[in-house]
């Protein structure tokens, strides 16, 4: 221990003890005062001690592990199509365009989320209502003879949450595709590879610790968002975060709400453990 | 190493205690700020200047709902808001449960200023042993807003179960919340406030509801979430026929005198916002400045006038612009206002049941 600490010295104190503060009061403890709530019954039931019943709750009731899976495979349908989309434009921007585009497609896809979640969220609402931009010159040009609702339905909601999440796929895509030696890929096309085998077997293999790590984020972002399926979602959609929301909020019940921020808590940590397991990488290598 | 490590602990730790103790010493001493939780348009800023022109206080509002202001004040157990307001209905409740106001002491409060038999109600709805926790400030109704140009029925014949009348699919919209639940009880022949004190048969009702909303939800085009949202698709003709506040269909009829606010054939839904002290305010003297400002004719009237929801205030009428006073007169007729429910006091555990009801209407196809 002596020798230990002796190395690290002051600086490394003076740095660590604010971290280890931080997460200390403003992370773990909060945590563990939510844990034990999750594991006890209400205040004006006046049944101490502690219980599973909130967890039971879960599972006794289809629409709560009903939301929770739809959730998540909304959430992992999201990240797909992000990855589709992110994978081409970050090559385009490495690998196709010129130095001098590059820095400006790089901002242009930035821009976008200069501005907040929630104003880009109201832009397409603008956009796609029922007496939206898009219904508006429909109708107007005859194409359409009654204005159409695009809004409020599930396709709206993916679209929504594509659209704010992309840019978190496309960056660390670039960083490391940038790495990718463009000789290789001049190589297989000289011994006659197809456009698809190169990208399955040079481009993608290389990309996979930014792939994974891009994944990770976009996953987690869509999984905890509450604003976009909120706004966007309509009278059917609901998501998970927001059954969190109204047992604390709406409904008073922390008890519960603690129960099921656990539960998703636990149930990103399965997800992305198995992603990592099939995908052959550990987590070492894609936070790096 | 370890001894510096410690020494380091400490001096952080006194330090934020010093700093933590020295901004709460300040803030008594200066009694500057009056940090308020209330609603949208509650506390007008003209209102706010000139209350800070005449004592020197200035008032910091923030916007808030009744389901946010307990959850808010019960996370720091009181503290963190001087003033707020919370609905006549969630005061008593959240004082047994969780304690987070305290009592109001009517001397400080000017009650010649109050119309006596609202007060005289406030008082009652909302003692607990034997002490009162409100001064009513605000009261309103929620009903229908209808656009008569689509919506041809007799506007007296009206009802709650018209929302799920399947000829205007596609162009109503409520809330997801419990006023749709206890108004359609109502509607469907219950009385939801006699059954608080049974859970077994306000589970029933429940229930029975449930089914029905969840039926009639192919008529829904949306649950409204904020005012400005359902004021926009009703003024954009998206939405026909919507359960809200006569204040939001008021704004609407002044521009559009198709749309107006309909009291439903089982009555409106009747409701008083008051004015609460948090348990730990640390600008109590300010507040109550503040609750008697706000409660003169005058000031009373211009929130009226302004807002459309009605005053606690007595003499208040006299100051109505003849606008407010028409739309008083043309939707809150004698038998209107004799037929209101008015709601009383929500026991604890209710906003379970109700949400478990909520959140399957919600999810359902």
């Amino acid at each position: 221990m002596m020798t230990k600490s002796k190395k690290l010295g002051w600086g490394f104190f003076i740095f660590f003890i604010p971290v280890f503060l931080w997460l200390l009061l403003l992370i773990v403890l909060p945590h563990i005062e939510l844990l034990r709530m999750s594991f006890t019954r209400a205040a004006y039931l006046k049944q101490p001690g502690l219980t599973l019943s909130n967890y039971f709750e879960f599972f006794k009731e289809p629409i709560y592990w009903n939301t929770f899976l739809r959730t998540a495979m909304y959430s992992i349908t999201v990240t797909i199509i992000v990855l589709i989309i992110g994978l081409p434009v970050a090559f385009y921007i490495t690998k196709i365009a010129s130095l001098k585009t590059r820095g400006f497609l790089t901002i242009l896809i930035l821009i976008p989320f200069w501005v907040s979640e929630l104003i880009r969220v109201y832009g397409w609402m603008i956009i796609l209502r029922e007496s939206g931009i898009i219904n508006h010159f429909m109708t107007k040009f005859g194409i359409w003879k009654q204005p159409i609702e695009m809004l409020y339905n599930d396709a709206a909601m993916i679209m929504g949450l594509v659209y704010t999440s992309v840019l978190f796929m496309i960056v660390p895509i670039i960083g490391v595709m940038d790495s990718l030696d463009n000789s290789y890929i001049e190589a297989a096309y000289d011994l006659g590879a197809k456009k698809w085998v190169i990208w399955r077997h040079i481009i993608i293999p290389h990309c996979m610790p930014g792939i994974i790590s891009g994944c990770i984020i976009v996953f987690m972002m869509v999984l905890g968002s509450y604003l976009t399926p909120n706004l966007m979602g309509g009278k059917n959609s609901l998501w998970f975060t927001q059954q969190i929301y109204n047992q604390f909020i709406l409904y008073f019940n922390w008890n519960m709400g603690a129960a099921f921020g656990f539960l998703l808590l636990l149930m990103s940590s399965i997800i992305i453990w198995i992603a990592l397991k099939l995908s052959g990488q550990n987590l070492k290598e894609v936070v790096k | 190493m370890k001894k510096a490590l410690l020494v380091l602990l400490v001096v952080l730790v006194c330090a934020s205690v010093a700093f933590a103790g020295g901004n709460k010493e300040k803030a008594a001493a200066e009694n500057k700020v009056l940090r308020m939780l209330t609603w949208t348009g509650y506390a007008p800023q003209s209102q706010i200047d000139e209350f800070e022109r005449l004592y020197g206080i200035k008032v910091e509002a923030t916007p808030s709902s009744n389901e946010e202001m307990i959850s808010k004040l019960r996370a720091t157990g009181g503290s963190g808001f001087d003033l707020a307001q919370p609905s006549q209905d969630r005061v008593v409740a959240v004082v047994e449960e969780f304690g987070i106001y305290q009592p109001i002491d009517y001397s400080k409060v000017n009650t010649d200023q109050l119309d006596a038999s609202t007060l005289a109600a406030t008082k009652k709805y909302t003692e607990y042993k034997g002490q009162s926790y409100a001064v009513p400030h605000v009261f309103g109704t929620s009903g229908l807003v209808v656009n008569k140009k689509y919506v041809k029925k007799d506007p007296k014949e009206l009802d709650y179960t018209d929302l799920l009348d399947p000829q205007y699919a596609g162009h109503v919209s409520y809330r997801c919340k419990r006023p749709i639940l206890c108004a359609m009880g109502f509607a469907l022949g219950y009385d939801p406030f006699a059954l608080y004190s049974n859970p077994t048969e306000y589970q029933k009702m429940l229930d029975a509801v449930g089914a029905k909303l969840i039926e009639g939800k192919k008529v829904l085009k949306y649950y409204w979430e904020n005012g400005d949202a359902l004021l926009q698709g009703m003024r954009a003709g998206e939405i026909w026929l919507a359960k809200g506040w006569e204040q939001g269909a008021w704004k609407l009829y002044k521009e559009n005198p198709d749309i107006d606010y309909v009291a439903p054939k089982s009555g409106a839904m009747a409701w008083v916002d008051t004015f609460a002290l948090p348990a730990k305010s640390e600008n109590v003297e300010g507040a109550y400045k503040w609750i008697n400002f706000v409660l003169q004719p005058e000031k009373a009237a211009e929130f009226t006038n302004a807002e459309g929801y009605g005053t606690a205030s007595k003499d208040a009428v006299k100051y109505y612009t003849p606008e407010a006073a028409a739309n008083f007169s043309r939707c809150f007729t004698p038998e209107v206002m004799a037929n209101m429910n008015w709601y009383p006091t929500v026991p604890s555990g209710l906003e379970e049941m109700e949400g478990k009801i909520l959140d399957k209407m919600r999810a359902a196809k």
